[in-house]
């Protein structure tokens, strides 16, 4: 994508034809269901809109334990919440990072209202813009086609919007919002440990597209970002794989790369009241960014992991690392996974759970209560130049308040934490996730009127 | 590697001629085949054993705390005094191996609820299965030797370390950056030789090595690497250079901590896992932050600190030879070879006395001595497992 974007193609000398879905702004929406969709008729016009994360249509893979077959559902686009946080984790992931190339206050809110409508049309299955083959043959496709007879795949598109969008680089008010922005949102603290790539790191925008078919992941994101072409940048993006949390209890709890269980004690869905206080902003929370009300705030760190060293380690340490076993993910204090762990309990040495164990360090009880909705993803970039494997965990976490709920914790975990000798963050941003958007409204709208 | 040493770890366990390691892997098959599986379960006030004998030879003991506390077992000699092989730590409805080579005897078990007491003990026997065990005599006298030599040697360079960084910060403090800078890697070199014991001091090592971007916010930047910026802080951007007075006082903090370690390091003493722990944890520090150059970011002396890490994994397996020529001698010539390799590799990048700058490396260098690292230390991961089993 970010190839094709330097290139001058005779796509920039015809904006209004290459981009449709920039075109459609000021027309009513096409009619839904008037193209062949991709699904058929599962996906269709009977779309239960309203309904924030709701199965629309289908359920086998979201509620099957491993979430790994068939693609059969999809997730409602709108609603009071963007779907993608408390959704069931799909096994797959595609997030981007965007910069903003415009000065242009009507262009990102056209793009944004573009990147609804076509993300909109993806988690059901259909087309990014009118099609990839009914076009007409002298014009690029408006979809870019790889998706074609994939289902939906149960497809969640979520936009987030950094700090780089209120005030640039030099302090400048860059769209007339910059009295809007969150107080909450900051670039993050440097962390000990933390070696950022600045090509991995920061953007103005953010969108996570994520499904339980890569093609789907990846096809969304390429039709968006296609769409953004000139208003927007690719700044970097990251595929993942194998969920490293779950976010719902209908899900078993999967590993990360270390080989361990990894979200067990996650902020899960079914929680309504732990969701509410620790993921959703609520009205009040920030009188000056009401806007963001029933949205979020989303941390993304690329976390590299020393694959081969830690695969050196003794089973006793690396469980000690961690504090659980490795089989069934028991506290090391005892009993099955989702056994409270006892961090008083006595052992030869100390604690039976090490007081630098990672479950130690980072829980709740240890952090005044604080908890995360965590969404990271396993990721292998192939080798490194050392013939390392380029590995690790993306960590995406929402969060009610950074400067209460991730930013100490993993202050604390460069301090303290076993594990951490094993890991290194080279990507790292923040973004403010607005809620969900209503019939008839555009991602974010609340922050542009 | 997790904890460099873990030096203050009170209870050291006594490793006797019949020595043990403990494993918690998955519960193997048990079998009728006869391998040589006990299983055991601990409650708080029983310990039932699937049988109260078995065959000479590899003896496994799966361990299963059906109580409520936490529990540890036993294999003790015959007067349940010197103890065979322990497992510790296990958590109630957790199942944990030891893992022992026994040979024909009577010993006694032991499971301890709540770790307290003598625990609640009972005989047994191990039968002659015909199976050659090693109970050589002389073991515990390689075990102490070795520890001995490791603790003299230990000593050594905690000697040297003081010396070297004496005559480096004094050049420093002078302003005579030519000799200062000459001496910098080579004043290091006992301390990275020794640096899984050095780093086992938490409020030290901070203190010491603390590189840049490990830095917590408001914490202040003392020691090597604060000073290793100042003589050469051509990759800085907008540097300025310490002043007089601060020169002087990074330096002579520098010294006293140098100096304080070396008084805290003549009380120490090594056990034969530790040693061996020790080994692996400096090829892994190798591996993290030497092969890639993240060690001296400002200087390129990082060939100075992987030949000095090297140099003490090696003197520990060196160290451990006997005892592991009698436990597993083809992990010794395996390890011997890869050492030496990997030292070919590392003598192909002398310069004069000393090291070329990590920068004149290119990259397929960089990689060949990433693979000879890989090379040792996956074999070295298995070298305390071996010297205490």
């Amino acid at each position: 994508m970010q190839q094709r974007s330097g290139q001058q193609r005779p796509d920039q000398q015809r904006p209004d034809q290459q981009r449709p879905d920039l075109q459609r702004l000021e027309q009513p929406p096409a009619p839904r269901g008037a193209r062949v969709s991709r699904r058929g008729l599962i996906g269709g016009g009977a779309a239960a809109a309203g309904l924030a994360g709701a199965f629309v249509a289908g359920h086998a893979s979201a509620q099957s334990p491993s979430g790994t077959s068939a693609g059969t559902s999809s997730y409602a686009f709108r609603g009071a919440h963007q779907a993608g946080i408390v959704t069931p984790a799909q096994d797959r992931l595609h997030f981007a990072a965007f910069d903003v190339t415009t000065g242009s206050r009507a262009q990102l809110v056209a793009l944004l209202r573009a990147w609804t409508d076509a993300a909109e049309r993806m988690t059901r299955g259909l087309p990014a813009g009118g099609g990839a083959v009914e076009g007409a043959p002298d014009l690029p496709p408006d979809d870019t086609g790889e998706a074609i007879g994939l289902p939906a795949s149960g497809l969640t598109i979520t936009f987030g919007f950094g700090p780089g969008l209120f005030r640039d680089a030099h302090g400048r008010d860059r769209f007339g919002i910059a009295d809007r922005r969150p107080a909450a949102l900051a670039q993050l603290p440097h962390f000990p440990g933390d070696v950022l790539d600045e090509a991995r790191s920061y953007g103005d925008l953010c969108v996570q597209a994520c499904a339980d078919d890569p093609q789907v992941a990846v096809h969304a994101i390429r039709n968006l970002a296609r769409i953004g072409f000139g208003t927007v940048a690719v700044r970097w993006s990251q595929l993942g794989f194998g969920r490293t949390s779950t976010t719902s209890t209908s899900q078993s709890t999967p590993r990360n790369l270390f080989g361990f269980k990894d979200g067990t004690h996650n902020v899960k869905a079914e929680q309504a009241s732990a969701v509410d206080e620790h993921v959703w902003v609520a009205a009040g929370d920030d009188p000056a960014a009401e806007w963001l009300a029933g949205g979020s705030y989303l941390v993304a760190r690329r976390f590299d992991m020393a694959i081969e060293v830690w695969d050196r380690q003794t089973l006793g340490d690396q469980e000690d690392s961690i504090g659980r076993t490795k089989g069934t993910g028991a506290p090391l204090s005892g009993g099955g996974e989702f056994t409270r762990p006892d961090f008083t309990m006595a052992g030869s040495h100390g604690p039976v759970i090490p007081e630098d164990a990672h479950v130690s360090v980072v829980h709740p009880d240890h952090n005044g209560g604080a908890r995360m909705l965590r969404r990271g993803y396993n990721f292998v970039d192939g080798t490194d130049a050392l013939g390392g494997l380029n590995a690790g965990l993306f960590f995406l976490a929402y969060v009610r308040d950074p400067r209460t709920q991730f930013i100490p914790i993993q202050a604390k975990m460069a301090k303290a934490d076993a594990l951490m000798e094993y890991l290194q963050v080279t990507g790292s941003a923040l973004f403010a996730v607005p809620p969900g958007a209503g019939a008839g409204e555009h991602v974010g709208q609340a922050l542009f009127t | 590697m997790r904890l460099p040493l873990p030096l203050l770890a009170a209870t050291l366990v006594a490793l006797p001629a019949l020595a043990a390691c403990t494993q918690n892997a998955a519960s193997e098959t048990t079998g009728s085949s006869g391998d040589g599986t006990v299983t055991v379960s601990s409650t708080d006030d029983a310990c039932r054993l699937s049988s109260t004998e078995a065959p000479s030879g590899r003896l496994t003991f799966e361990v299963t705390n059906d109580g409520s506390q936490v529990t540890e077992f036993y294999l003790l000699d015959q007067d349940g005094k010197r103890i065979v092989g322990e497992v510790e730590n296990i958590g109630p409805q957790l199942t944990r191996q030891l893992v022992v080579q026994a040979a024909p005897g009577t010993y006694t078990t032991a499971c301890k609820p709540g770790m307290k007491g003598d625990g609640i003990r009972a005989d047994f026997t191990v039968t002659d299965s015909g199976t050659k065990v090693e109970t050589s005599a002389d073991e515990q006298a390689m075990v102490e030797e070795a520890q001995e030599d490791y603790r003299a040697w230990v000593q050594q360079q905690s000697d040297l370390l003081v010396q070297r960084t004496r005559a480096f910060v004094e050049a420093y403090e002078a302003g005579d950056d030519r000799t200062a800078k000459a001496l910098y890697p080579r004043a290091r070199t006992p301390w990275e030789r020794i640096e899984t014991v050095a780093e086992s001091f938490g409020d030290l090592d901070p203190r010491m090595d603390a590189r840049e971007v490990d830095l917590e916010p408001g914490q202040e930047w003392t020691g090597w690497h604060r000073l290793e910026k100042d003589l050469w802080p051509a990759r800085a951007e907008k540097y300025a250079s310490l002043t007089q007075q601060q020169r002087k006082q990074y330096a002579e903090g520098l010294l006293a901590n140098t100096v304080d370690l070396d008084k805290r390091i003549g009380g120490l003493t090594f056990t034969v896992d530790q040693i061996a722990n020790g080994s692996r944890g400096l090829l892994e520090e190798v591996a993290k932050s030497k092969v890639s150059g993240e060690e001296e970011y400002w200087s390129r002396t990082d060939l100075y600190d992987f030949q000095a890490n090297v140099d003490g994994a090696r003197k520990a397996l060196d160290v451990l030879t006997p005892l592991l020529r009698a436990r597993d001698p083809q992990l010794l010539t395996t390890l011997q070879h890869r050492f030496d390799a990997l030292q070919q590799l590392l003598d192909a990048q002398r310069s004069g006395d000393g090291f070329r700058s990590y920068d004149q490396l290119s990259q397929q260098q960089v990689h060949r001595l990433a693979d000879a690292v890989n090379a040792v230390a996956e074999p070295l991961s298995r070298l305390t497992a071996a010297v205490i089993s």
